[in-house]
């Protein structure tokens, strides 16, 4: 085990050493030359290079994209609409009515990608809390079970959807199994709440391990002698849980929260191969109502889809600036203890 | 160190893609068996012109879909392509006339489809139909017989044959009477069979008409009733693809209506396991009307080498080729000549198929003038797609049908108007 | 035997069954099923003939249809279980028409019975269609496939691990203006789905250049905004003080970043580099853009070739799918402990 572990170590790391050393002479001079600024510099400069061209780049020319229309694909054929596509996408004669809006489809999405993540984000961080609440009880064969939860996150998303989808499906596994017990067979992927549910509890399936992995290191790390003393006390559990645990996990889960809403805003492969946004529209979330108008359709609508993912971004943006400022405050509070 | 250097070299050694003078790249996707037959019949191309170096790319039908028109917009691409989406596309084809040695043979054989495959107005030879589809129904005629129901005859309405499938779905007790595959291709015939025209008199879409609404009430309806499979239409959004080809096979509904390409995929995965036969389309007030389609094998006009491209498109549009060709795939050949000649040797032991085959090539005689003109149409695709996004809203109970019709009309105006 | 028993029967302290013995009890034997079940039955489905996947109700392993050779046919007849009037027999079908078979019985092969369809039961027993893993390789270029997707993970990870790791040191352990700014603009854009911005980022790699190299395939995911936000988060929890420490030593500034704080780092690492290589291996939309050339497909990519436009041929799909997936459980398998000890640094502050 170690042998293969340290040969499979070595091989990740010998070329970055043999290059760290290269680059040890070069650099000091760099550093007597430029100074604190420059090494700076120098570090942040590849990350940032590569991040400017290929993830802040196509963001900004997403932005003169929603202000496009047109057949062509590529912004200098395409012609100047100004905020058209924004007006178009926000427009209803009717804001209490989802169904007269102009584009009925992308409020459809959002309220359903809305209901999802409030939903799911909980769900998912209950399950995720439980599940390591239990790992942590110092159970044996405790990597078996840490690779039990795990595994899924493993698998790639298109993957995932599709084994759910031959599961739940009428002619499913479920299904099978529910006829061989004697019972009526559930079309489990046709009935409104059935399907939204099963988004959600398929998005937890893949994701739980992941999360829950990060909570239990948190609880381990918690020192023993705190529960013991509670003990000693004759503390109530729950009281323990709401009064310790929660409290001392707070970073942890912080990083929980975060991560969990950016994924299930994102909810998209396992999805869409699951439900395909159905039955009618009730799973039908933004990113596949951007990808169906800008680049699923015969008829590519860049614009419209460009328009549609700046205004997404905007309210995650909200929601993550929210967040790092919820953080920040809970750091404070951690210093002033 | 070393190490480092192995890294490096592999990598360069990878980025070495360009391309070679007498190279010929050809974008394939497959349904079937179709990709093996291709493989073989490169490699004997291959082996007959040394001077050209012809290679096979087998993607997935996605790339083809969604991918293909942004390489072709960026003047880049393939050389030759297998396309479903030949007239939105046609500006980036190439006009093989000036580069084939017999453009006459061209005219003669595949002039019937040229217009599918290049601009308005244009006599350009782009390429030829690597096969005709056509939709249709299947019937599980053993399904028919266990019930005691006759398989309606000739000039059976939709009505008669979904009353009679649902005869059969009661007495049987499957899951539901028919399907219809979830594509705005596949109901557009049953359309054009109650009177529908797409296009209006500029030759832009008009707004759904009568006929395109006597059949959706009726899909409508069906679904509401459960004759209709809920599954196919209602579990899904958008413009999704859905086929309800494994129901067929599974013997949950007698009667289904999809299209000629299905007949391979039926003849696997059935089997022995019953009998089933190729209806052809049931008829309307107008008309019994399928709706013809296909895949085109093209050439893209960013070619490097369009001498070896042109010699390449004569090998596969040869008679004796499309001939094999669609002996061993089971497709429907597009050659004129071969059509006629009609002395093809399926290349199948299921009798079935043999059938299923004849009967499709009888269908062909059947399609509407205003189903045959929507293969050549440029603004098909938006129509079917905003049709089957909202009616099968109205089959979820989103939409009432009213709404769906002005969505459907407010939909194609909207991609219209962008796409202008 | 008694051990596994003691096992299974632990519990939390006492000996009275707590009911949070119960609960965790129910919730780990649920967790396998729920967790492993899905997978295995993907597994055993990927050995199933196209005939098989389609049917309902589906089975749990993979069944092939028995045939025997009867004296006098050429080729071999199915065999069925028939009941009916006359008891219950194995006999083998000559043909169907319609409702009605033709059956002889193999012993005695003369004399042809007519059986209703609905007496009869095919009889099968459990086989694994292994063409479904054998023709794939046959027809398509699997290894150089599998050579790219190596490469285009292995490069992709080094490449993130070193400019993530630099950057992300950058960022938590200098002061300088604008910081700030760039950290929130990383975090920013973890957010941004790459379908959203697929279009642009194409005429971008197109416009350089990368379209069919593998290089189009790894740059643009190697600037990971989650590898520099959890690199830096971990970065954050290493006391300055070290740094000070070394400076005072005469260290310079690249040497401090490799040699003190990159193995300080090295949990973390890990985990960045286990989320890269499943990621890069799994990577599948951004791919299929870049690659259309035969000879730079990655495994993901090549086994799409078997999804047509009306039908998709799940039996190879499943079996590639198999095959695609055991690398990465093996990385998991041997690195299970670097990725917990790293995730737990990754949320501690």
């Amino acid at each position: 085990m170690t042998g293969v572990k340290g040969m499979l170590g070595a091989v990740v790391t010998a070329p970055l050493v043999a290059l760290a050393r290269v680059l040890e002479v070069p650099l000091r001079l760099w550093q007597r030359l430029t100074g604190q600024g420059g090494m700076v510099a120098f570090f942040l400069l590849p990350n940032m290079a590569i991040f400017t061209l290929f993830v802040l780049l196509p963001l900004v020319i997403n932005i003169a994209y929603s202000m496009t229309t047109g057949a062509a694909l590529f912004l200098p054929e395409r012609t100047y609409v100004g905020a058209a596509q924004y007006e178009r996408l926000l427009r209803c004669t009717d804001y209490t009515n989802l169904m007269t809006c102009q584009e009925d489809q992308f409020w459809i999405a959002l309220r359903n990608t809305g209901t999802f993540v409030v939903l799911q984000v909980t769900l998912l961080i209950v399950a995720a809390t439980i599940t390591a609440l239990i790992l942590n009880r110092a159970l044996r064969a405790l990597s078996f079970w840490r690779a039990v939860f795990f595994f899924p996150v493993l698998l790639s998303p298109v993957v995932v959807g599709l084994i759910w989808r031959w599961i739940l499906d009428r002619n499913g596994v479920l299904n099978a199994a529910l006829v061989g017990m004697g019972m009526d067979p559930v079309n489990w992927l046709l009935e409104r709440n059935y399907a939204f549910s099963a988004a959600i509890g398929v998005t937890i399936w893949a994701h739980l391990g992941f999360f829950a992995l990060i909570l239990l290191a948190g609880l381990q790390a918690i020192p023993r002698d705190l529960y013991e003393a509670a003990e000693m006390d004759g503390t109530k559990p729950a009281r323990v849980f709401w009064r310790i645990t929660l409290p001392l996990l707070m970073p942890n889960m912080l990083v929980v929260i975060v991560l969990a809403l950016i994924r299930a805003v994102q909810v998209f492969d396992e999805a869409y191969v699951l439900t395909g946004g159905g039955p009618g529209t009730a799973t039908l979330f933004l990113t596949q109502y951007i990808y169906e108008v800008g680049f699923a359709s015969l008829l590519k609508n860049p614009g419209l889809a460009a328009a549609a993912s700046i205004l997404m971004g905007g309210v995650l943006i909200v929601l993550t600036l929210l967040q790092l400022a919820l953080g920040k405050r809970n750091e404070r509070k951690g210093r002033l203890k | 160190m070393k190490k480092t250097m192995i890294v490096l070299a592999l990598g360069a050694s990878l980025m070495a893609t360009t391309a070679l003078a007498g190279d010929v790249r050809l974008m394939w996707y497959s349904d079937g068996v179709e990709g093996e037959v291709m493989k073989d019949l490169v490699a004997r191309f291959n082996a007959d012109n040394p001077g050209i170096n012809l290679i096979l790319d087998e993607v997935a039908y996605k790339v083809v879909q969604e991918q293909l028109q942004i390489q072709l917009e960026a003047g880049s691409g393939p050389d030759i392509a297998r396309v479903t989406n030949i007239k939105t596309l046609a500006p980036h084809w190439l006009d093989l006339t000036p580069h084939l040695s017999d453009a006459e043979y061209w005219r003669t054989n595949f002039g019937a489809h040229a217009d599918w495959m290049r601009e308005d107005g244009s006599d350009a030879i782009t390429g030829f139909m690597t096969q005709l589809t056509l939709t249709g129904g299947f019937a599980n005629s053993t399904l028919f017989e266990q019930a005691g129901v006759a398989l309606p005859g000739e000039g059976a309405t939709w009505d008669d044959w979904v009353n009679a499938a649902d005869q059969v779905a009661k007495s049987q007790g499957t899951a539901a009477a028919f399907a219809i595959d979830r594509s705005g291709h596949r109901i557009s015939g049953p359309n054009v069979s109650y009177g529908a025209n797409y296009i209006g008199a500029d030759g832009l879409p008009a707004p759904v008409d009568e006929g395109t609404k006597a059949f959706a009430e009726k899909l409508v309806n069906w679904v509401e009733g459960g004759q209709m499979l809920r599954d196919t239409w209602v579990a899904a959004s958008g413009s999704t693809y859905r086929a309800a080809a494994d129901d067929f096979i599974n013997a949950a509904i007698p009667f289904y209506y999809s299209g000629s390409w299905q007949i391979a995929n039926l003849s696997t995965k059935i089997g022995d396991g019953f009998d089933w036969v190729a209806t052809g389309s049931p008829c309307g007030t107008a008309g019994c009307s399928g709706l013809a389609g296909g895949a085109a094998l093209v050439a893209v006009k960013y070619t490097q080498n369009a001498e070896e491209v042109a010699k390449v498109m004569e090998y596969f549009a040869r008679e004796d080729i499309v001939k094999e060709f669609s002996e061993r795939t089971l497709f429907l050949p597009a050659h004129a000549g071969v059509a006629a000649a009609g002395n093809l040797n399926w290349q199948t032991e299921d009798d079935n198929v043999k059938a299923a085959l004849d009967a499709y090539v009888a269908a062909a005689a059947e399609t509407l003038p205003a189903a045959d003109a929507l293969p050549a149409w440029k603004w098909a695709s938006p129509v079917y797609g905003a049709l089957v996004n909202r009616i099968s809203q109205v089959m979820a109970g989103e939409l009432t049908l009213e709404d769906a019709y002005a969505r459907i009309d407010q939909d194609i105006a909207e991609q219209v108007a962008a796409a202008q | 035997m008694s051990r596994a028993l003691a096992f299974l029967t632990r519990r939390k302290g006492g000996d009275a069954w707590d009911w949070t013995d119960v609960f965790t009890f129910l919730w780990l034997g649920s967790a396998v099923f729920i967790m492993f079940g899905p997978a295995l039955w993907l597994v055993l489905s990927s050995f199933k003939s196209p005939a098989q996947l389609a049917e309902f109700p589906p089975t749990l392993l993979p069944y092939e249809a028995q045939t025997v050779v009867v004296e006098g046919f050429d080729r071999p007849l199915p065999l069925f279980s028939v009941t009916d009037e006359a008891g219950t027999r194995t006999l083998a079908e000559v043909r169907r028409v319609g409702t009605v078979a033709q059956m002889v019985d193999p012993e005695n092969p003369g004399e042809v019975q007519r059986v209703n369809i609905a007496n009869r039961t095919p009889v099968r027993e459990v086989g694994f269609s292994w063409g479904n893993y054998l023709d794939p390789f046959l027809r398509f270029d699997f290894l150089n496939y599998t050579k790219n997707s190596i490469f285009v993970t292995g490069v992709a990870t080094l490449i993130t691990l070193l400019t993530n790791s630099m950057a992300a040191f950058a960022l938590s352990k200098y002061e300088f203006r604008g910081r700030g700014f760039v950290v929130v603009l990383i975090i920013a854009t973890l957010m941004i789905p790459l379908s959203v911005i697929l279009v642009p980022l194409y005429s971008i790699v197109s416009g350089v250049g990368l379209i069919n190299s593998l290089w189009g395939v790894i740059l643009p995911t190697v600037a990971t905004p989650t590898g520099v936000f959890l690199l830096r988060q971990y970065m954050l929890t290493i006391p300055d003080e070290l740094l000070e420490a070394a400076r005072m030593d005469h260290a310079s500034e690249w040497q401090i970043y490799w040699r003190i704080v990159l193995p300080l780092t090295a949990p973390a690492l890990a985990v960045l580099a286990i989320f890269s290589v499943v990621w890069r291996w799994n990577d599948f939309l951004w791919p299929l853009i870049v690659l259309s050339r035969q000879e730079v497909y990655t495994l993901q990519v090549g086994l799409n070739a078997y999804a047509g436009e009306l039908n998709v041929q799940w039996h190879y799909l499943l079996a590639m799918t198999v095959i695609t997936m055991i690398p990465v459980v093996l990385v998991f398998i041997f690195l299970q402990r670097f990725i917990t000890a790293g995730i737990a640094g990754t949320g501690l502050k």
